[in-house]
């Protein structure tokens, strides 16, 4: 749980959960252009490939390899179980 | 000075020319002989004197591991324009193309990309504000 708030921390780390929650499957190419096109984030490929490590050891994306090509997906299972903790109540 | 050719490095240039021609619609412009290879340029078709894309082969040893990493991140090697691209993703679907990113809001673009069979991701744009 530590990590996921670490990982959320982040505004960048946010903004890439926020465009990730618009489509599965999306490259690093996709990804950087969304931000750079959308948010005006002109950060390197290299730190927003930093950041997609970050947000994966946290449990809050999914890499997945097909063929030559490679996807990331949101995964919300961290975030159910803040829901869980805090705002699910009896 | 003016650019006349640019090109891609592809894997065949035969299976490159059938991609090039008969799915994506260019038209072969010249077909060279050059030793083992060919210098084999396409065009589009409503613009034949346009810039012409040369189907380049791939041989030297640098130019697979280039193309495999821009691959595996997604990056499109060159990037073609086309005025109803959600038309396009459709037609190209249909003959069976892989698109990596469906037609996406970009700023004053909408973008989309797609695996040219001979190692290359593509890129094409539609320009949705002036």
């Amino acid at each position: 749980m530590g990590d996921v708030f670490k990982a959320l921390a982040d505004p960048t780390r946010r903004t890439i959960l926020d465009e990730l929650a618009d489509r599965d499957d999306q490259t690093l190419f996709e990804l950087c252009s969304r931000l750079v096109m959308k948010h005006q984030l002109d950060s390197t490929r290299q730190a927003i490939s930093q950041h997609l490590d970050v947000l994966e050891a946290a449990g809050l994306i999914e890499v997945r390899r097909e063929g030559r090509y490679k996807f990331h997906s949101i995964n919300r299972g961290p975030l159910e179980h803040i829901v869980d903790r805090w705002l699910d109540r009896p | 000075m003016r650019i006349y050719v640019t090109s891609v490095f592809v894997d065949d240039q035969a299976k490159a020319e059938r991609f090039y021609t008969q799915v994506l619609g260019f038209r072969t412009k010249l077909d060279i002989p050059l030793g083992e290879a060919r210098w084999l340029t396409v065009v589009a078709p409503d613009d034949p004197d346009g810039t012409q894309l040369l189907l380049e082969p791939d041989g030297h040893p640098a130019a697979r591991p280039f193309k495999e990493a821009l691959v595996a991140d997604g990056i499109p090697f060159t990037s073609f324009a086309v005025d109803d691209i959600e038309a396009e993703h459709r037609r190209l679907e249909g003959l069976g193309v892989r698109f990596t990113q469906p037609p996406t809001p970009m700023g004053p673009t909408t973008t989309a990309v797609f695996d040219d069979t001979c190692g290359n991701l593509i890129q094409i744009v539609q320009l949705t504000e002036s």
